[in-house]
């Protein structure tokens, strides 16, 4: 016990004394289910240690780390622009929106700055991801809750906007295609009418995942008033994206702080749920998707021309300092807090990821729920293991 | 046909039933039935299905059953070895001796005895025996939960079940299967006995009871806590694989066919057509084509009520354990009182 904060072992005690409190009204024996590593529900491998009384949670933790790569450490022997190859597998099915805070505070480091229309492209590809990234979790929260169907229509439809990020990067799932000062290519020819197409295609995917799940009444019973995350809470546990907003904390990256990147050229609305429950949450992702397919739909319509790459020197050396650039990404707040001693690769890099900080609400969430409400809960948290454990 | 049979003893006759029952009835029923739904639920959800075994993926199920066949047979170190390998017999031969009761045309029926409604309802609940023996036995805290869920639930919509049935029995004055199917079909409506009369326009309320109950029963979706794949890593049979697997598997289809084969007897008329079509008067009357036309009548009604269930099933989320309890006993159990005695009120009206 010595090793634990006092947080922890308060919170430890108090496990204990509901317990003790349990087996003495009820004489029973509480029974300790271990969800995942393999669990399907988990994404991946994250292991959730539940202590049960019957079927109500008493205590539980969330335990990562089987999937740890390593990626803070292995970013210290690569050179600069070869991070991105490796980061762009944090949040893997939003690849191309890791790339972005760790290109822009190298470019900080450097005081560059790319070209306003690789800031627009950069724009457009990573509300892509972000489309790419989210429609799938709708769709995955009908698997949750037991509705096979959604999953297959998010995966046709999603399939549309890896086509395109395809297309514009060559890679699907990898793009890896973020330079220091600019990007690696142009768009490809017609890829502006495409994209406004697809953009139609996901908004009626949205229409159709709101008929299919939002408009149930089972799923409102299964996700309305369960999971409740008040603001002050929400704030103390540092959740950032969805879930911060779910709770009615208007607060988005995109909108909040100045980043060379054209969020601020185009109007679009922030949205906030007062509720702070797993339905507020998925509701909350269903408009982010909707309100991205507009921002690239009128990024498209006011992109610049002129090149895609700025000045930069062959073999790319970062001045020495230290920076720190957080974007807001599909899954919350991302940020890379970069050191260079002036050589070829960076020095330390810290990640901050945002599935770690959001699911270390796991345990104070999920006390006292039932069983089947872990899984919705977890889904409306929504994370994804390569976020958790780089 | 039936002067073949008249001359055997009754013991052949009966073995010659089932056996002509399984070949002719439930082997192309099943497949067709397996092919139709899983094509069905690739429509629905933009895939195509099976394609490769056989024209169109119609041999699918011969190809999984090999498959399920070949399976190394496993089961756990501590697993209670005996009722282990038993629980999936069980839930099967719930699923079989339930077919015994059906009536497939006026002479087509393996058993024709007068509680065949009470003899249904009383096998179809030995599943639940199945279920929690193999939660139990697997020695596994998943599928012990799910065993329990599985427990908990049948029983709670055993008996909405039941009393929807009744409302049946009572308008038909009978609890024998292939006379409630005769009362349907020589019945009238004010009348008029174009149409006989269908139980499903009378009971409508109970037919509805029934067929949410036949979910639950069936443990599908939005009742299917005791599988739930994305929670309990499907339930009680988490640790079976291979040919047991395959066992819960038929089971849970076959199922899920032979409710719709009892529903379409009590609500829809069963195997008959209405007997004024052919001045038919009685069950003695009626031709014997209708013994081969009555069951591909009753196969078409069959498959439409499975395609309701697995319409419902591939489109709603699961519930949770105790909002479905909530929904049996405060809903349905209500709601099915109410409507027996709307009915004996009516029928001694009338």
């Amino acid at each position: 016990m010595t090793m634990l904060g006092d947080r922890q072992q308060l919170a430890y005690i108090a496990s204990q004394a509901a317990d003790a409190r349990v087996n003495v009204e009820l004489e029973t024996e509480g029974m300790t289910l271990n969800i995942g590593p393999q669990h399907p529900a988990t994404h991946g491998t994250l292991r959730i240690i539940a202590r049960l009384d019957g079927e109500q949670v008493v205590w539980a933790e969330p335990s990562c780390g089987y999937m740890h790569r390593g990626y803070e450490k292995l970013t210290e022997v690569r050179t600069f622009p070869q991070v991105t190859a490796l980061v762009n597998r944090i949040d893997w099915l939003g690849s191309f929106a890791n790339e972005v805070p760790f290109i822009l505070a190298a470019e900080q480091l450097m005081g560059i700055e790319a070209p306003p229309r690789a800031q627009w492209i950069r724009t457009i590809l990573f509300e892509l991801s972000r489309i790419a990234n989210v429609s799938l979790v709708l769709g995955d929260l009908g698997v949750q809750l037991g509705a096979i169907t959604p999953v297959f229509f998010a995966f046709r439809d999603r399939e549309y906007v890896l086509n395109l990020i395809e297309g514009a990067t060559g890679g699907r799932f990898h793009p890896n295609f973020d330079r220091i000062g600019g990007l690696k290519d142009d768009l490809p020819a017609g890829f502006i009418d495409e994209t406004r197409a697809v953009m139609r295609k996901m908004r009626k995917f949205c229409d159709e995942i709101e008929g299919l799940l939002f408009g149930n009444e089972i799923f409102e019973a299964r996700t309305r008033g369960i999971g409740v995350i008040p603001r002050d809470v929400a704030l103390q546990y540092g959740l950032s994206g969805a879930n911060l907003r779910g709770s009615g904390v208007d607060w988005d990256l995109r909108r909040d702080q100045k980043l060379p990147m054209a969020w601020d050229k185009v109007d679009w609305k922030v949205w906030t749920h007062p509720d702070g429950d797993s339905y507020a949450r998925c509701w909350i992702r269903l408009q982010e998707v909707r309100e991205s397919t507009l921002i690239v739909e009128k990024l498209l319509d006011s992109l610049p021309s002129g090149p895609v790459m700025a000045k930069v020197p062959r073999i790319i050396k970062v001045p020495e300092g230290e920076a720190w650039v957080s974007t807001e990404n599909p899954l919350g707040e991302m940020g890379y807090y970069v050191v260079s001693k002036g050589e070829l690769g960076p020095f330390r890099v810290k990640i901050r990821s945002a599935s770690f900080n959001n699911i270390s609400i796991v345990p104070w969430l999920l006390k006292g729920v039932y069983v089947p409400d872990i899984i919705t809960i977890l889904a409306s948290l929504y994370f994804i293991l390569g976020d958790i454990d780089r | 046909m039936l002067g073949l049979i008249a001359g055997i003893p009754y013991w052949a006759q009966s073995l010659l039933r089932v056996l002509g029952g399984i070949v002719a009835v439930l082997l192309p029923a099943g497949t067709i039935v397996y092919v139709f739904l899983f094509k069905m639920m690739s429509f629905m959800q933009s895939r195509l299905g099976p394609m490769e075994a056989g024209p169109f993926g119609s041999l699918q199920l011969f190809a999984e059953v090999g498959k399920w066949l070949q399976k190394e047979d496993l089961y756990p170190e501590r697993a209670d070895k005996f009722i282990f390998k038993m629980a999936p017999l069980i839930v099967l031969s719930s699923t079989f001796l339930l077919v015994a009761v059906v009536p497939f045309g006026p002479d087509a029926w393996f058993t024709n005895f007068e509680a065949g409604v009470f003899y249904a309802l009383a096998v179809s609940s030995v599943s639940v025996l199945g279920i929690l023996i193999a939660g139990w036995a697997s020695a596994n805290k998943y599928s012990l939960l799910g065993g329990l869920r599985g427990a908990g639930q049948l029983i709670a919509y055993e008996l909405p079940m039941v009393l929807a049935v009744i409302g049946v029995v009572i308008q038909a004055d009978t609890m024998n299967l292939q006379q409630i199917v005769v009362a349907q079909n020589a019945g009238s409506i004010f009348g008029w006995d174009g149409l006989g009369n269908p139980y499903i326009l009378t009971q409508f309320i109970g037919f509805i009871i029934f067929m949410i109950a036949v979910q639950a029963e069936l443990t599908q979706t939005p009742f299917d806590m005791p599988i739930a794949e994305s929670e309990l890593v499907s339930g009680y049979m988490t640790e079976y694989s291979g040919f047991r697997f395959l066992i819960f598997f038929i089971s849970e289809f076959a199922t899920a066919g032979v409710f719709a084969l009892i529903a379409s007897i009590l609500f829809l008329g069963g195997w008959g057509v209405p007997f004024s079509w052919f001045g038919w008067t009685s069950i003695d009357s009626i031709d014997n084509w209708m013994n081969v036309v009555g069951p591909l009548i009753m196969f078409t009604k069959m498959m439409l009520l499975v395609f309701v269930i697995m319409w419902v099933r591939f489109s709603y989320p699961r519930f949770r354990e105790d909002q479905l309890q909530r929904f049996a006993w405060k809903v349905l159990i209500p709601l099915s009182l109410v409507n027996i005695m709307a009915t004996s009120v009516l029928k001694v009206a009338f």
